[in-house]
Formats: structure tokens, C-alpha cells, sequence
């Protein structure tokens, strides 16, 4: 058997510019002033840093206005269905590990509808880069509280304020066993850019948190909200200890404050690896007689 | 017993799970067709884990045979439970093999044949309480003519890897058996048939030829989650899967399976999932999208009593309103349906190269029946097989992956291949894959999807037409799908021999109906009967709908199949 299929032999193979990542068919989605502009830069930056070829490019989305990024990338494509982005990703990847694969989506697709999957994503550590556009709203249905909405959000089905306590995806994806957690303010392109890349460098399970503003729909987090809140995280913290990375999330919480940066990394066989070194040992090949197995039901 | 001859045997063995009245069942399956019988065996077994009363039973024939029979000839039973679960079955003729002493004693009916034979305590006595089985088994071998040599042949293969003291200890066992029923008169006049000459065969489930087939047609992926009575299919795929370097995932849910297997379809791999009805249900949604964004593949839905939980362990035929229909707006599905074990292995491979050929899902409808059903079939030759892989880009040109072509049949990209950037989306989209939601783009792309599908029936063979040579027309013409066919196959032969002028129809294709053929099937039969296993009468309403005929149902739903004599009894009925 050669070596197991890794997407890095697809980086550094073009020296494009984030711009040349850019699909231009489609026109502008997003209303003005929406994080996700941020988000779409940050990542046409890390892949222009990567020098991935567009062709082994994979992007999957689910269903909401972040899962419109998709269209805007230069890349092979999935527009799915609401809350499936991370199994169809999985299937692209592990049928074909060697592409790079590149999961956006949602707060509402991946952890309301979606919540289901996130765990076996990092569980199994699948290979592929999730970036959560987090903006604590449904923008594309127009303003309904999200599962990471404050509690005090009033929303059109939750006239009279909300009532349930808002998860926080970092603490979640630490606790699932993602490899690899790290958040960033969208408006802070040169931060994002930076840990997609190392997220899509990670073998295992990236997760990128990505705080994004909805100006139409959130008037509690505003860019401006979001920008003051985020701190860096402190160069002392250790991010191969997984406790020491909840204990920053908690503290920062109780201050108001969001911690941003690379959360947590660490190194674990990914799903593909094991399944090649299972085929490996089976002496797996495309040319196996299938005779062999039909032999085994003779009486 | 009438009409059945004594070359055509059916033993049912009972006792409590666990109490290996399941290796019995195995055992003789495997021994009659190694001496050359042709077996088909039906299984039930307690939903529970522990416990309970289990049920195998093998019939054995020197010709072919189609179906499960109508009740046995033999009766073992381990216990009482057995003994009590079957007391009604017991005719005028019937032979029962019992152990005895034990703690039942049974009132042998007027005309019943009995045997006691002290199973435990023979086992108890040989220090070997566990090859209870095995004296029963070696019982049944002198009394029944169970191919004794080929039994010998297969307790020693399967007991090999357990060592020499095992193979050893249950084949004494056999033999103690066979001593204790050769003291007993025999007064019944059943006997196993002597098979005319060893064939070439495997003897395999309906679950596992599935699998089987599933890797003849080049299954590269496969995701499943586990639910019975479905989940063989993929223990089956997981043992031989990664022999060819394929890629085995168990999914979070029925969900996730069937979005991997569109991930990877759009990878550029040949995918499947096996589920059964609920896990069908939940797939619905990702099965639109599959037609919408043109993706190849394969969905085999193993049905089981519903609604809801239902009865997951026992048969029905109830699935076919949601495989064709399930799901929200207009989405087409191809929808086949297997009759037997061959087919099972045959369909499979049919279901990917439609799936490959006309990039839609293919849904392949199995019963809780056929499942567990062993059957000894001819064994397939791979290269037998013609497989069909996707239309792909020749790079020629701008790719537009949701091309207008005549046939409605777009060519498909790998990702990887340079200047076939494209996006797969459930949005309506125009030829370039971006959406559009004018009307005009939407009635052309749903034309252009389902009028692709019109091609499908000529890709199949045309359904089978069970006629006697030289028949006109027909008194009653019975239609039936899945595993119900071989019942009416059995139940035509019976009939005719008693000169009644009646024909069978035998669709595999289900979806889209070929509504042809019913049509001239139809105008061959002065009345139209169509059994099945299901409450609502689910073929009968599509053809009611899609052809001018106007079949009357005859439906049943008690987690089991029809019996041969309940369908003769059925169109005597109806012919009176």
C-alpha cells in the first residue's frame, strides 16, 4: 500500500492570490456590514497562504446565510442540507482523503439542527476544517434566537425576551475532542486567516469558532461588541492541556470577555489514518478476487 | 399433507434461544445442500436479547424450491415452549421429535407421529450437557435420511478451529443420537429425498448477498447505522469491505449514513447505505436532495412490521409508499424489490448501475423474511456481471454540470479533475449548478430529472409473466413483489395441476411502474388478484393509479408471510 492520502500534498501547489480563490459567479449575499464578509477573507487569505490547489479543494455547507460561502470560493462544492454540511463533508473526505475539505456553516446548522453530528465529528477526529460563523442569530429566516443567542435576545418567536441558556461551541468541541479549537473575532481577517490555515495544516478535527455580527437581525453583538470582548489568549497558556483551555474559556465567560487564538492542539490518529492502516492489514487491494469471499459460503 | 411429496421435507426446530436450536437449523441447511438439495429456511427469533422462544425452519427438496412451504412435516421441539408454540400445526401425519423425559409432556394428538428422544438427559449423561443439539440433530438425521455423510463434513469444518476434543465430543453426540432413534419404530412416511447430483452452490441470507452483491457491482463506501432487521448487511460489508480497500463507516444516525454516502457519491465513488423502515424514514429529506443534485446512490431499506417501532422483528411488505413517494416536493427514486437470496445479489448489482447511470437514488426494498432466509444458490461468478460506471466530463469544453443532453443525463466530475469546478446543491440551479428559481429553469431541470428516469424500465429485464406454455387467457392473473413472489410461483404450480387456468406477474421494477407491461399482463387474466404483506394494500393502490387495471388486494399484516396454501385457498375462493 503507498501512503496514506493526506490533503498537504495538494499545498503549496499554486501561488494564487486570495482573490484568485475568489468565485465571482455568484453575486453578493450577505447584507452590508454582515461578519461574514470577514470570515470569506480570512479564509481566502489562509488558503492563499496555503497555496492549495483549487481542484483538491472541497468546500461543504449546510443551510443558512454562512452556508452561502461555498459559492464565493473557487473550489469543488456541496450546498446541503440544514445540518448535514459535517456528515456529507465526512463522506467527501473519507472517500477521498486526500482533498481538503472545508466545512462552513452556521451556530443554528451546526449546533441546533446540526447539534447531533458535531460530536462524532471530533470524536473520530474526521480530517476536515470546520469554521462556525457565529453570529447568535437565524439571519436567514429573519431573526429567531439561535442556540448560542444571549438570553435576553428578544427575537420574532421570543417577543417578550428569551428564556434558555446559550451554549458556548468551544467548551462543547473541547469536551467532543476536537484536536484542534481555536476562535477569533470575523472582523479580524489576519487572525482568522491564520488559525484556518493551521486548521487545515492540522491532521484531525479543526474547529475554528468565528464570532461574526449580524447587523440586520442582533443588535447585541455588534462588530464593535465583539471586537472589545476578545482578548488573546495569554502566551503562558499551555494549548496541549485541554483542562487549562476549558479554565480559560469559564474565566474569561465570568469576566464578559471572549478568549481568541488557538484554544487547544493536540495529536491523535485521524479516522482516515486508522481506516488505511485497517486496509493495510487486511492486505486490502482494489484487485482482491471476489472469489475468495464467495468461496467461504459454499455449504 | 396432501400434494406434498415426501421429497419435499420441512423441519421446524424449537426451543429456547440460546439452546442451539439455531446451529441445528445451520447444520442441516449446509448438509442438505453440500449432498445437493435445494434448502430455503425461515427464521424467527424474540426481539429480546435472552432468552425466548426461537424458531428455524429448513426446507429441503430435490427440486427447486421457491418459498418457506405452508407448515412442516417434523416438529422438533427442545422444550415445551416449542412444543406448545406449534400444538396447533400438529395434523393427522405430522412426525414430532420431543425430549423426553424433560420438563413437558405432550398429549400427542390422533395421528401424530412421535418420537421421544432423551436429549438432555443423553447430553447430561455423555457429560457434555451443551450437545443436547447435536443428540437431537442425530435423531432427526436417521429418522429423516438428513444426508448423514455431508453432516459429518460440516460439524467437523465448523467445530475444527474449537479443537479436536470439541469436533470430538459433538460428533459422539451425533452419533448417540442416531443410535437412540434407530431403536424407535418408524410409523411416518417422511424421509428427505436423495438429491440426483451435487451442485455448485453457496447457501447464503438475504442480508449477506446483499453485501455480496453489493461488491460484485464495486461498492467503494458504505455507511449504516445499526437496526434490525437490516444490520447484517453491513456486519457482513465490514468483514469484506476492506479486503478491497473500500471504506466502512458506522454513522451517528441514518441521517449521517446517507449524507457520507452523497459525500462520497460526489467524491466520485460508488456508495450505499442498508437501513430499514424507520432509518428509511429519517433519510427522506437527503434522498430529495440526491435527486435534486443529481448524485448516484444506493438505499437498501430491509423492511420490518411498522408503523413506528413496530414489530422490528417480523415481516411485512409495508415500505413502498415511502420508498417511491417519501419525502417533500416532486422527487423520483428508482424503486426495486427482490424476490429471493439470487436476487438479493443480482438486484444489488443492477440498483448501482442504475444508480451510476442515471445519478438519482436507487432504493432496494428487501423483507424482514428474506433477511434471515438461507437459500442454497448457483454460485455467482463475478465476471458474469456487467457493470455500468457514471457518465463522466471528457474535458472538452466549459463544464456545465446540469447540462440539458437528450437523454437528460449530465456528465459528472471528479473533484481533482481541472476545469470541473462546479457546486452540488439542493437549491434549483441552472446548467451551471447556480441557482435559479424562475419558472422557466425550474419546469426544465425538473423535466430534464424526471424525464431521464423514463428509460429506466428498458434497463431492466421485462417482469417475469408465470404462464403454463400455450395459455390463453386466464381466470385469475395474480401480481405480486418481493419475497411473496416464490409463494405465488408454489401456489400457480399447485393450482394448475388441479386444472385451474391462472397466471403470475412478477415486477422487480417498481418504481418507475412499467405500466405497460401490467397493462398487457392484464389483458391476458379476466380477474386480477395481487397479495401482499402490508395493511393498506400499497402495490395494489400504484397499480390502481398508474394503469387502467383494477386489481382486488388481498392483504395480510401478521409479521408473517403468506403461505402457498393460503394463496390456492384464495383464488379457490375467488374462482368458486
Amino acid at each position: 500500500m503507498n501512503a496514506i492520502l493526506q490533503p498537504h500534498q495538494h499545498f503549496n501547489k499554486v501561488d494564487f492570490k486570495p482573490k484568485d480563490y475568489k468565485d465571482e459567479k455568484t453575486p453578493s449575499f450577505w447584507c452590508a456590514g454582515c461578519g461574514h464578509y470577514g470570515v470569506l477573507t480570512g479564509l481566502l487569505r489562509a488558503l492563499a497562504e496555503l497555496g492549495v490547489d483549487p481542484n483538491h479543494l472541497v468546500s461543504v455547507s449546510g443551510i443558512g446565510c454562512s452556508s452561502r460561502l461555498p459559492y464565493f470560493v473557487n473550489s469543488y462544492k456541496m450546498h446541503t442540507l440544514h445540518g448535514r454540511a459535517g456528515p456529507v463533508a465526512t463522506g467527501v473526505h473519507l472517500a477521498r482523503p486526500d482533498l481538503a475539505v472545508v466545512v462552513t456553516g452556521g451556530d443554528g446548522d451546526g449546533f441546533s439542527i446540526g447539534g447531533g453530528h458535531m460530536p462524532h465529528l471530533a470524536r473520530k477526529n474526521i480530517n476536515i476544517t470546520y469554521i462556525l460563523m457565529d453570529n447568535h442569530v437565524y439571519g436567514l429566516t429573519k431573526g429567531q434566537c439561535s442556540p448560542t443567542s444571549r438570553e435576553e435576545m428578544k427575537a420574532a418567536v421570543t417577543p417578550y425576551g428569551g428564556m434558555e441558556e446559550p451554549l458556548d461551541p468551544i467548551l462543547y468541541m473541547l469536551t467532543y475532542g476536537a484536536t484542534y479549537v481555536a476562535q477569533a473575532f470575523a472582523g479580524n481577517a489576519k487572525l482568522g486567516a491564520q488559525l484556518i490555515k493551521e486548521g487545515m495544516e492540522h491532521k484531525g478535527f479543526s474547529f475554528i469558532n468565528l464570532l461574526s455580527q449580524c447587523p440586520s437581525f442582533n443588535e447585541l453583538d455588534t462588530a464593535l461588541s465583539f471586537r472589545s470582548a476578545c482578548d488573546q489568549v495569554d502566551t503562558a497558556h499551555d494549548i496541549s492541556d485541554r483542562n487549562a483551555a476549558m479554565q480559560v474559556v469559564n474565566k474569561a465567560k465570568q469576566e464578559g470577555r471572549i478568549p481568541t487564538g488557538l484554544l487547544y492542539k493536540s495529536e491523535r490518529p485521524a479516522l482516515h489514518e486508522r481506516m488505511a492502516e485497517l486496509v493495510k492489514r487486511v492486505g486490502g487491494t482494489k484487485d482482491y478476487d471476489l472469489r475468495k469471499i464467495i468461496d467461504l459460503a459454499r455449504p | 399433507m396432501q400434494g406434498i411429496t415426501k421429497n419435499d421435507l420441512i423441519i421446524r426446530i424449537g426451543g429456547e434461544g440460546g439452546e442451539g436450536v439455531i446451529s441445528v437449523g445451520d447444520f442441516i441447511t449446509q448438509a442438505c445442500a453440500r449432498a445437493g438439495l435445494d434448502v430455503y429456511t425461515f427464521k424467527t427469533f424474540p426481539a429480546e436479547i435472552k432468552g425466548g422462544y426461537a424458531m428455524y425452519q429448513v426446507r429441503a427438496s430435490t427440486e427447486r424450491v421457491y418459498n418457506q412451504g405452508d407448515i412442516f412435516d417434523v416438529l422438533c421441539a427442545f422444550n415445551g415452549d416449542a412444543y406448545n408454540n406449534n400444538r396447533a400445526f400438529l395434523k393427522p401425519g405430522t412426525a414430532i421429535v420431543y425430549d423426553s423425559p424433560s420438563d413437558f409432556t405432550p398429549d400427542i394428538p390422533e395421528g401424530v407421529h412421535a418420537y421421544p428422544i432423551p436429549m438432555t438427559q443423553t447430553a447430561k449423561e455423555m457429560n457434555n450437557p451443551r450437545a443436547k443439539n447435536m443428540v437431537a440433530m442425530g435423531a432427526l438425521s436417521v429418522l429423516f435420511n438428513i444426508p448423514i455423510e455431508s453432516l459429518r463434513e460440516v460439524l467437523t469444518t465448523k467445530f475444527a478451529r474449537k479443537g479436536e476434543d470439541v469436533v470430538k465430543g459433538n460428533l459422539a453426540a451425533l452419533e448417540r443420537g442416531r443410535e437412540l432413534a434407530a431403536a424407535l419404530k418408524k410409523t411416518d412416511p417422511w424421509t428427505i429425498g436423495v438429491p440426483k447430483s451435487k451442485k455448485e452452490v453457496i447457501v447464503m441470507s438475504g442480508n449477506n448477498a446483499i453485501g455480496l452483491g453489493a461488491m460484485i457491482a464495486g461498492l467503494d463506501f458504505f455507511s449504516a447505522y445499526p437496526i434490525t432487521p437490516a444490520t447484517e448487511v453491513a456486519i457482513y460489508v465490514a468483514k469484506h469491505l476492506p479486503k478491497r480497500g473500500g471504506t466502512l463507516i458506522q454513522a451517528e444516525d441514518e441521517i449521517a449514513s446517507i449524507s457520507q454516502v452523497l459525500g462520497a457519491s460526489y467524491a466520485g465513488k460508488k456508495a450505499m447505505t442498508s437501513t430499514s423502515g424507520p432509518g428509511l424514514a429519517l433519510m427522506g429529506e437527503m434522498l430529495g436532495m440526491a435527486f435534486m443534485a443529481e448524485l448516484p446512490c444506493v438505499v437498501v431499506d430491509v423492511q420490518r412490521g411498522g408503523p413506528s417501532t413496530g414489530l422490528p422483528t417480523k415481516h411485512e411488505q409495508s415500505d413502498l409508499f415511502m420508498a417511491i413517494h417519501g419525502g417533500h416536493g416532486d422527487a423520483g427514486r428508482i424503486v426495486l424489490s427482490v424476490e429471493n437470496v439470487k436476487d438479493c445479489i443480482d438486484l444489488t448489482v443492477v440498483a448501482f448501475n442504475l444508480a451510476e447511470k442515471y445519478q438519482c437514488p436507487v432504493l432496494l426494498l428487501s423483507d424482514g423474511s428474506l433477511a434471515f432466509s438461507t437459500q442454497s444458490i448457483p454460485c455467482p461468478n463475478p465476471d458474469d456481471y456487467k457493470l455500468v460506471e457514471r457518465k463522466r466530463w471528457d474535458g472538452e469544453g466549459e463544464y456545465q454540470r446540469y447540462k440539458f443532453t437528450e437523454d437528460g443525463i449530465s456528465p459528472m466530475v471528479d473533484p481533482g479533475t481541472p476545469g470541473g469546478l462546479h457546486i452540488a446543491t439542493g437549491l434549483e440551479h441552472n446548467e451551471s449548478g447556480l441557482p435559479s428559481y424562475t419558472s422557466a429553469n425550474h419546469e426544465a431541470m425538473q423535466d430534464k430529472r424526471f424525464s431521464k428516469l423514463k428509460n429506466v424500465v428498458n434497463d431492466i429485464a421485462p417482469a417475469e409473466v408465470d404462464a403454463a406454455q400455450g395459455a390463453g387467457m386466464a381466470d385469475l392473473g395474480l401480481i405480486a413483489w418481493g419475497s411473496t413472489i416464490g409463494v405465488v410461483r408454489e401456489a400457480l404450480q399447485r393450482l394448475r395441476a388441479e386444472g385451474y387456468n391462472v397466471k403470475g406477474f412478477y415486477p422487480k421494477l417498481l418504481n418507475p411502474l412499467p405500466a405497460q407491461q401490467f397493462e398487457d399482463f392484464g389483458a391476458s387474466c379476466k380477474r386480477l388478484l395481487l397479495p401482499e404483506v402490508n395493511f393498506l394494500g400499497q402495490l395494489a393502490h400504484f397499480v390502481r393509479a398508474e394503469t387502467s387495471l383494477r386489481p382486488e388486494s388481498y392483504t395480510i399484516c401478521g409479521g408473517m408471510p403468506f403461505t402457498p396454501e393460503m394463496i390456492v385457498n384464495k383464488v379457490k375462493e375467488i374462482l368458486a
